[in-house]
């Protein structure tokens, strides 16, 4: 049987730098922002980079960046396969708040700890499979259909709590959130652990393929055989649980689950990550470790204009015009430009 | 819910032995209260001691949730005019818009008083506002250090609420004022930790790093509880202690600042009293048993709790109300 051939790759952006060389992995725009963001904060606080070893861990600023950049890129991860199929979760900051609620008020009351984490990772598999269903069965569009759940979300996570932040002194919830291990923050080790994981699974498999297949071009996807809706529900039942996961760590980071503050608008710094990794939002062909990487820029964003004593007020300011110039530098433009450049000169 | 407000109830029975004298002269009467919703700890908190104080003064209250909503405000105050309440209080959700539904009370002789925010408009649309001043907070917790570290040189980090809001604003400036005059105490570093706990951490673990791990830090002062929480955890991580290595003084004076006094790693907050009401109902009283119109503006007062005043008392008498 012959199937039919046809090019499920994009043909209008040039293409992803897959299997080259591991030189090529330094001259890309999301390393090189990483960087000089880094050079910057290096700058501005001589002591940036020192780590030192207190208590058992690893203590200073860079390992801060690892380690409050790990929710996001942990939602990144998630998001990085919705975006590949041309969609987008808005919930996961949500998800994030029903999460940390439900473990919270289940421990609080008594139930053991390894329950509470399971029950809480069950409602976000259950959170992103309602968002699957509604984009797939329902065929509505991925902004509106997971808007629901990021309106709506939160109210669940304040009726979870009601109203009041639930603090707990559970030691496994709290060493999810602020425990170590080798020396390394709970949260980047389970991010990069993540990462590793998913990474795999997608690229050591056809999966990856496959998404990026339904992210071109659904129908097509189909036409050549694939289950797009199977793929879809699975993708966005993923984002939940990724959500469920960075919520677990925001709560056992403040030892409370704050149903009104947790994950607030994180929905946008992973689609940032996302969006700064490279992802097309598109749909088609993506990157976990760059969505990742593209988590750490935003963080060390953060931490360095909270170590350089700006004053608050420009912090919105100064995030936004590194971000544009990080867009910039990505957009196929300046990618036109830069490969010009050397030709030119031959 | 309704099981901790029936406990905040009884919490607030506390408070009715103190206002046992005033029973007598507001018995029977009915007040129309019009409150925003319950956005926040502190907002359930205003409700449920507004309740307790009702009750303990023989009022019957008629209390109305507004949903974050004014339509829903300007609907219950017409409510309760049609009902012929004898007082009606309103926390105004938005400071515009009242003249209006205010001017049917005033025709009605029905007087109002303004809870915990003003408005806009003729002042003789209302018979009084109750409302803390947020500048005084400030300064209050300000002033309290300066006496607490004496002659010592004090480098003060300063956890910001949301860039731009009104808390922020004035409690900084409070502050500002309250150390104004004394050399040895300086704010060397101020971010905003968006009055939230996982904020206040964050950036008081970036203070601790730039600031040689922290031994440079003598005091960090919090615009509100939440984020002095978690700037506590932050210096605990950092292997310093919270309360002596570092002092810790707040504003909002919520329960778990309380259990973190009785822990030894808090040292003083300044309350925002929930009690709007009860400065309100004395008011009416002192209106209609005297027929002297009070004040325009009534200041609650600005408490400051130190571990010297019963945290865990405090912390028992707060758990209930709901915040």
């Amino acid at each position: 049987m012959t199937r039919p051939t046809v090019d499920l790759r994009p043909t209008t952006q040039p293409p992803m730098p897959r299997a080259r060389p591991i030189a090529s992995f330094f001259t890309r725009p999301q390393v090189i922002a990483l960087a000089a963001v880094l050079l910057v904060n290096w700058l501005l606080f001589p002591g940036f980079f020192t780590i030192t070893w207190q208590d058992g861990r690893f203590f200073g600023s860079l390992i801060d960046v690892l380690n409050r950049g790990a929710p996001v890129a942990i939602l990144a991860i998630g998001m990085t396969m919705v975006i590949a199929t041309k969609g987008v979760d808005l919930s996961v900051g949500a998800v994030m708040a029903i999460s940390g609620a439900t473990a919270a008020t289940l421990v609080t009351s008594g139930v053991p700890a390894p329950v509470a984490v399971f029950a809480a990772l069950g409602t976000g598999l259950l959170c992103g499979l309602w968002n699957g269903i509604l984009v797939t069965v329902l065929e509505i569009q991925p902004i509106i259909a997971t808007l629901v759940l990021m309106v709506a979300g939160r109210g669940l996570a304040q009726l979870i709590t009601e109203g009041y932040i639930v603090t707990f002194s559970d030691p496994l919830l709290i060493f999810i959130g602020t425990g170590s291990f080798l020396g390394f923050p709970m949260p980047v080790v389970i991010a990069a652990l993540l990462m590793i994981l998913a990474t795999l699974i997608v690229r050591r498999t056809a999966l990856g393929l496959l998404i990026e297949a339904v992210g071109v071009n659904r129908s097509a996807a189909r036409f050549a055989g694939l289950s797009a809706g199977a793929l879809l529900l699975i993708v966005y039942t993923f984002a939940g649980f990724c959500a469920a996961i960075s919520g677990l760590i925001v709560a056992g980071d403040i030892r409370g689950a704050d149903a009104n503050n947790a994950g607030l608008w994180l929905e946008l710094d992973a689609i940032l990550a996302v969006v700064i990794g490279g992802t097309s939002l598109m749909g088609g062909r993506f990157s976990i470790p760059m969505a990742v990487l593209g988590a750490m820029i935003i963080q060390a964003m953060n931490t360095g204009i909270l170590i350089s004593g700006f004053s608050p007020e420009f912090n919105l300011v100064v995030k936004s015009a590194v971000i544009i110039v990080i867009l910039v530098l990505q957009s196929p433009i300046s990618a036109r430009l830069f490969r010009r450049l050397p030709g030119a000169q031959k | 819910m309704n099981v901790y407000k029936t406990l905040a109830l009884g919490a607030g029975l506390a408070g009715l032995l103190l206002s046992a004298a005033y029973a007598e002269g507001l018995q029977g009467k009915v007040i129309g209260f019009s409150q925003i919703g319950s956005e926040s700890g502190w907002r359930a908190a205003e409700t449920s001691v507004t309740k307790a104080e009702a009750e303990a003064r023989g009022i019957d209250l008629k209390f109305a949730d507004a949903q974050q909503k004014q339509e829903n405000q300007i609907k219950a105050i017409r409510g309760f005019i049609a009902q012929g309440v004898d007082a009606i209080l309103v926390a105004p959700v938005v400071a515009t818009g009242w003249e209006e539904v205010l001017t049917e009370a005033k025709e009605a002789n029905i007087p109002v008083v303004l809870l915990d925010r003003g408005i806009e408009g003729p002042e003789d649309l209302y018979l009084t506002s109750v409302a803390s001043d947020q500048v005084k907070e400030g300064r209050v917790a300000g002033e309290w250090l300066v006496g607490t570290v004496g002659d010592k040189t004090c480098n003060i980090v300063e956890l910001q609420g949301t860039v731009g809001s009104s808390p922020a604003i004035n409690r900084k400036q409070g502050f500002e004022e309250g150390i104004a005059g004394h050399a040895n105490l300086s704010i060397i570093r101020s971010q905003t930790g968006d009055f939230t706990r996982s904020k206040g951490k964050e950036v008081m673990e970036g203070f601790i790093k730039a600031e040689d791990g922290g031994k440079n830090i003598c005091a960090v002062y919090a615009h509100n509880d939440d984020m002095a929480v978690g700037a506590i955890q932050a210096i605990k991580d950092a292997g310093l202690k919270p309360g002596s290595d570092i002092l810790v003084v707040s504003i909002d004076a919520v329960p778990d600042i309380f259990s973190a006094m009785v822990a030894g790693e808090a040292n003083a907050t300044v309350e925002l009293t929930p009690n709007m009401a009860g400065p309100a109902f004395d008011a009416l009283q002192a209106y209609w048993d005297a027929g002297t119109a009070p004040e325009k503006f009534i200041i609650t007062e600005s408490k400051l709790f130190t571990s010297a005043d019963d945290p865990q008392g405090e912390y028992d008498r707060r758990k209930g109300l709901g915040y």
